[in-house]
C-alpha cells in the first residue's frame, strides 16, 4: 500500500511533485488516469498503478499519448474526472486530438498534465508544451510549489466542470523530480457511476452529442471555446495561486512561474533585495488575467521575467502592458530578449542572482575566488568524466556490435535511422556511433521508408531503422505500413527487449501484464509485421554470428521492406536479473593484452562495464559483481581468452 | 509543531555519487525524518536515461521558514555527503566553500573511461589529501566495506545516512530513521537498514 491515501488529520509527507499531482487528483475524485511514460512523466501513473484498486481509479499506460488523451476524454465525456499524463513531447503526438477537444469541451472535469524538460535532462530536445495552450485555446495552469501541486489540482477540476474545457497542469523537471511537504486534505468517496448522453440537440454542450465543429459553422463551437477562456481569465483575476511578495511599488518587478517563482526568491533573498524587488508569482498562465497584471506593471517601472526555455510569459505580459501603456505608462523589460536571462538551458538561482546582480549592480561573491580556483583545479584532476554508456549486460550494445559489422562488410556505406529509447545513445560511442539520425518517436522508420524510394536519384546506400518495442507500437507501425506499401526497401531492426525500459519498464501493448500487473493479451510484432506483408527474422542479439549474418542477407535483398526481431529481455528486468547463465572468466595467459593486435578490442570498443582492463596485469578482467553473464564478450575476443561456462 | 532553529536556513545538505548506489532513497529518508519534526524540506534531484553510471546528486535543504527552491546556489552546501570519493571533490568544486563539511566513502567507483584504460582513476589517498587541503571539517569512512561486512555493499548510503547521523548538523536519530524506513521499505527490510545505519553512526560518533 500506498501512503499517498493515508487519511486524518494533519498528516504530512515529503512528496514528489509527480505524487503531489496523483495526491491531489485523489483529493479531486479523479476516476480515470491515463498516460505514455516519459521522463519526468512517469512516476504519475506509477504512483497512481499503487492505489489504484483501493480508490478505484481506472489506469492505463496507453499505446501513445493521443491514444491516452482519447481514453481519459471518454471518461469525461460520461461525466467522470479524469487525467492524461504526458512529457512534453507528447503533447505533440496528443495535440491533433487535443485541438478538437478544447473545440467541443469536456463534461467531468479533465486533466492534461504535462511534464517539460528545460535543460533536456532527459530528452531530445528543449521542448515548451505551454504554447499550445495558446495555440489550441485551453487554459494553463503552472503551480509553483509541492503543496500548490497538489491544491490546485482540485481548483483545476473545479474550473474544469464550470467551464466545461480540458484545463493543461504544466510542470517541470526539477518540480516532477524534486520533493517538498505536502499537507494533506481529505480523500471523497469513491461510488461514480459513467454514462455518455447524446439524445439531446447537436450543440447542447450537456445532453447532445460531442463534435468538435460544424463543418464552415465556427461561431457556435469556436465561439463558445472563446466564451470558456473570457470565464477562465476571469476566475484567474482573483485566484489565490497568484500571489505576490515584496514592497508595494518595487524599484523592479519579477514575473515568474513554476520552479522558477522559487528561484526567484531565493535571488531576491541572497542578494537581500527584498525591500527594492516584487516577485508576481502567476500560477494561471493562459490566458493572463490582465487586471492582476496591469495592477502590479502599474507599481513599477522595470520588469524582469524569469521563466524557462520559450519567453511564453514575457510575450504575453508585453502585449498587455502595451495595451494598458496609457494608463500605467512605459516599462523597461528584462530578460530571455535583452539577454539577462539565458534563452536555452534550465533556470536556477544563481542565473536569477546574476540577473539581479547585473540590474542593481550588487556584487555577488559567494565563496573567495582564490578557493574557487583551487577546488576547480582539484576537480579537473580528480574527478575523471563519467560517459554515458548502455548497462552491462545491455542486449542493444550486441544489436548494434552486429548491426556496425553487418554494415561494413556489406560496404556500400549504410546507416542507421535511430529513434526514442535507450538505443538513441547507439549515435555515441556506447553504441559505435551506429544511428547516424535521432528525432521523434518512430520516426527513424519514417525516415528510413523517405532514405528507401531515393534510388531513382542514384542513392544505392542500405538503409536500416531501429526501434524498441513500445516505439514500435507508439508510432512506428504507420511508418512500416508506409514502406510496405510504397515498396521501399529498408530494414527494419526491432530491439525488442520486453518492456519501455528507458523510464522504467512500463508494459505496452506486447507485454503479458497490464500496468497493475494483471494478465493481458500481448499483441505478437512477429505476426503483425508478417500480417502487413514485410519479410521477417527473429534472432537473439546475444548470437553475435548469428544476428550479423542474417542482417547481412536482408540488406542484399532490394525488394521492400524487411524486419529482424532482435528478441533479448533489458538487462534490468526481473527475469534478466533473476540468475546468471554463465560463469565468465578471462583466461589470463590467453589474453595477450596490448600485443594481440586487437588493439584491446573487448574493453576498448565492445566497452562493457563488467569488462575491466587491469593496468598492472595487462590483461582484461571480469568484474564479477558488475557482469550479467550475457555471454557475449566471449565471442569478441579474437584470441579466445574470454571463456563462459554454463552454471548448473 | 515548531523546528528547532538551525545553524543556517535553509541548511544545505548534498548526497552525491554514481546512479545506482542509492542516494536518491538516502535523500529521501532523510527528507522524511527531517520532515516529521518540523522542518520545510525540498528535495532536487535528477534522475532518467543520462544518469545511470553517471555522477548523481540530491539537494536536500532544511528550513524553518520557507520552501528553498530544489537548487542550491553555487558555493553553499554546507555538508557533502558523498557515497563515492571523487564525486566528493566534484561537488565541491561546484557548491563547496571552505566552511563545507566533507563527509565522503572512500570505496571508488571507477567511470567508464578509466574501465577502458583511457583515463586514470586519482589514488584515494590523494583525493584525500586534497580535500583535506581545502576545507576545514571532513571525515573519511570506507562505507562499502562496511556495509559488505553486513551481507550487502549496497547498503553503503544506509551506512553514510547513519554516519550522517552521528555528525549532529541536523537533527535526527534511530528513533526517526526507523519511522521513515516504516514509509518506504517493506517490514523485512528494516532490522539490516537500522544496523547499517548504527554502524554509521557508530563510526563517526566514536
Amino acid at each position: 500500500m500506498s501512503f499517498l491515501i493515508d487519511e486524518g488529520k494533519n498528516i504530512q509527507h515529503v512528496l514528489m511533485g509527480n505524487e503531489a499531482i496523483v495526491r491531489g487528483a485523489l483529493e479531486a475524485g479523479v476516476n480515470v488516469a491515463t498516460g505514455y511514460p516519459g521522463t519526468p512523466s512517469s512516476e504519475v501513473i506509477e504512483a497512481f498503478s499503487k492505489v489504484a484498486r483501493k480508490r478505484n481509479v481506472y489506469v492505463e499506460w496507453s499505446t501513445n499519448e493521443k491514444v491516452a488523451t482519447e481514453v481519459a476524454a471518454a471518461a469525461s465525456f460520461a461525466g467522470l474526472r479524469s487525467l492524461c499524463v504526458m512529457k512534453q513531447n507528447g503533447v505533440n503526438v496528443a495535440s491533433d486530438f487535443l485541438l478538437h477537444l478544447a473545440s467541443s469541451g469536456t463534461r467531468g472535469g479533465m486533466l492534461l498534465v504535462t511534464c517539460d524538460d528545460p535543460g533536456a535532462l532527459s530528452s531530445v530536445n528543449e521542448g515548451e508544451s505551454r504554447l499550445f495552450a495558446r495555440l489550441l485555446e485551453m487554459p494553463l495552469l503552472e503551480p509553483g510549489d509541492f503543496q500548490e501541486t497538489k491544491d490546485i489540482i482540485r481548483w483545476a477540476y473545479d474550473l474544469s466542470e464550470k467551464i466545461g474545457i480540458i484545463v493543461m497542469l504544466r510542470s517541470v523537471t526539477r518540480l516532477s523530480h524534486a520533493s517538498g511537504n505536502v499537507r494533506f486534505g481529505p480523500l471523497p468517496e469513491t461510488a461514480a457511476r459513467a454514462k455518455f448522453t447524446y439524445d439531446g440537440p447537436l450543440l447542447d454542450p450537456v445532453t447532445g452529442p460531442m463534435i468538435s465543429m460544424i463543418p464552415a459553422r465556427p461561431e457556435p463551437t469556436h465561439g463558445r471555446q472563446q466564451e470558456k477562456l473570457k470565464l477562465a481569465k476571469e476566475m484567474f483575476e482573483t485566484c489565490r495561486f497568484n500571489t505576490y511578495t515584496g514592497p508595494p511599488e518595487p524599484e523592479l518587478l519579477i514575473v515568474t512561474s513554476s520552479i522558477c517563482s522559487l528561484y526567484s526568491r531565493e535571488a531576491v533573498d541572497v542578494l537581500g533585495l527584498g525591500q527594492r524587488v516584487g516577485v508576481l508569482k502567476l500560477a494561471t498562465t493562459w490566458p493572463l488575467p490582465n487586471k492582476l497584471l496591469t495592477k502590479h506593471l502599474a507599481s513599477t517601472k522595470k520588469v524582469l521575467f524569469v521563466e524557462e526555455v520559450a519567453p511564453t510569459l514575457e510575450d504575453h505580459v508585453k502585449v498587455i502592458a502595451a495595451e494598458s501603456m496609457s494608463e500605467i505608462g512605459a516599462k523597461t523589460f528584462y530578460g530571455k530578449k535583452s539577454g539577462h536571462v539565458p534563452s536555452v538551458g534550465e533556470l536556477n538561482p544563481d542565473i536569477v542572482i546574476a540577473a539581479l546582480s547585473r540590474l542593481f549592480d550588487v556584487p555577488y561573491q559567494p565563496v573567495p575566488p582564490a578557493f574557487s580556483e583551487k577546488v576547480k583545479g582539484l576537480a579537473e584532476r580528480y574527478a575523471p568524466v563519467r560517459g554515458i554508456m548502455f548497462c552491462p549486460g545491455c542486449p542493444h550494445r550486441a544489436s548494434f556490435w552486429s548491426i556496425t559489422s553487418a554494415l561494413q562488410l556489406d560496404a556500400r556505406q549504410g546507416f542507421v535511422c535511430g529513434d526514442i529509447g535507450c538505443y538513441a545513445l547507439a549515435a555515441f560511442p556506447t553504441g559505435f556511433s551506429t544511428n547516424k539520425t535521432l528525432h521523434s518517436m518512430g520516426s527513424g522508420s519514417g525516415l528510413a521508408s523517405g532514405f528507401g524510394k531515393l534510388k531513382q536519384f542514384g542513392m544505392d546506400q542500405p538503409v536500416v531503422a531501429v526501434c524498441g518495442d513500445s516505439t514500435f507500437f507508439h508510432a512506428a507501425m504507420p511508418a512500416l505500413a508506409n514502406a510496405i506499401h510504397h515498396r521501399s526497401p529498408f530494414t527494419l531492426v526491432l530491439l525488442d527487449n520486453r518492456g519501455t525500459a528507458m523510464t522504467g519498464f512500463q508494459p505496452h501493448p506486447g507485454s503479458p501484464t497490464d500496468v497493475l500487473g494483471d494478465p493481458a493479451p500481448a499483441l505478437d510484432m512477429e505476426k503483425i509485421c508478417v500480417a502487413m506483408g514485410a519479410k521477417v527474422v527473429v534472432s537473439d542479439p546475444f548470437d553475435l554470428e548469428k544476428t550479423r549474418k542474417k542482417l547481412n542477407r536482408l540488406l542484399e535483398s532490394t525488394e521492400g521492406a524487411k524486419v529482424l526481431i532482435l528478441r533479448q529481455a533489458c538487462a534490468l528486468s526481473p527475469e534478466r536479473r533473476a540468475k546468471k547463465k554463465y560463469e565468465i572468466t578471462v583466461d589470463e595467459d590467453r589474453c595477450r593484452g596490448e600485443n594481440c593486435g586487437c588493439n584491446r578490442i573487448c574493453t576498448r570498443i565492445f566497452g562493457c562495464p563488467g569488462l575491466i582492463w587491469d593496468r598492472e596485469k595487462k590483461v582484461s578482467r571480469i568484474d564479477d559483481i558488475i557482469c550479467t553473464a550475457c555471454g557475449v564478450c566471449p565471442d569478441i575476443c579474437p584470441a579466445g581468452a574470454i571463456i563462459k561456462k554454463e552454471v548448473s | 509543531m515548531s523546528a528547532a532553529p538551525l545553524a543556517k536556513d535553509p541548511y544545505n545538505i548534498i548526497i552525491t555519487g554514481v546512479g545506482g548506489q542509492g542516494n536518491v532513497l538516502a535523500s529521501r529518508l532523510l527528507g522524511g525524518m527531517l520532515a516529521s519534526k518540523g522542518y520545510l524540506i525540498t528535495i532536487g534531484e535528477t534522475f532518467g536515461v543520462t544518469q545511470r553510471g553517471g555522477s548523481v546528486m540530491s539537494h536536500v535543504r532544511v528550513s524553518c521558514k520557507a520552501v528553498a527552491s530544489p537548487q542550491i546556489p553555487r558555493g553553499m552546501a554546507d555538508v557533502i555527503v558523498s557515497l563515492e570519493p571523487a564525486e566528493a571533490v566534484r561537488v565541491m568544486a561546484a557548491y563547496g566553500n571552505p566552511d563545507t563539511v566533507i563527509l565522503s566513502n572512500t570505496q571508488p567507483i571507477h567511470p567508464p573511461g578509466v574501465i577502458k584504460g583511457e583515463l586514470d582513476y586519482p589514488p584515494v589517498d590523494e583525493i584525500k589529501e586534497a580535500v583535506k587541503g581545502i576545507v576545514r571539517s571532513f571525515i573519511f569512512l570506507d562505507a562499502t566495506e562496511r556495509a559488505r561486512s553486513l551481507g550487502n555493499p549496497i547498503l553503503a548510503n544506509i551506512v553514510m545516512l547513519g554516519a550522517l547521523g552521528g555528525l549532529a548538523v541536523v537533527p535526527f536519530d534511530r528513533d526517526d530513521f526507523k519511522q521513515a524506513l516504516a514509509l518506504r521499505m517493506e517490514p523485512g527490510q528494516v532490522p539490516i537498514n537500522l544496523l547499517a545505519f548504527d554502524q554509521g553512526y557508530g563510526m563517526v560518533k566514536a
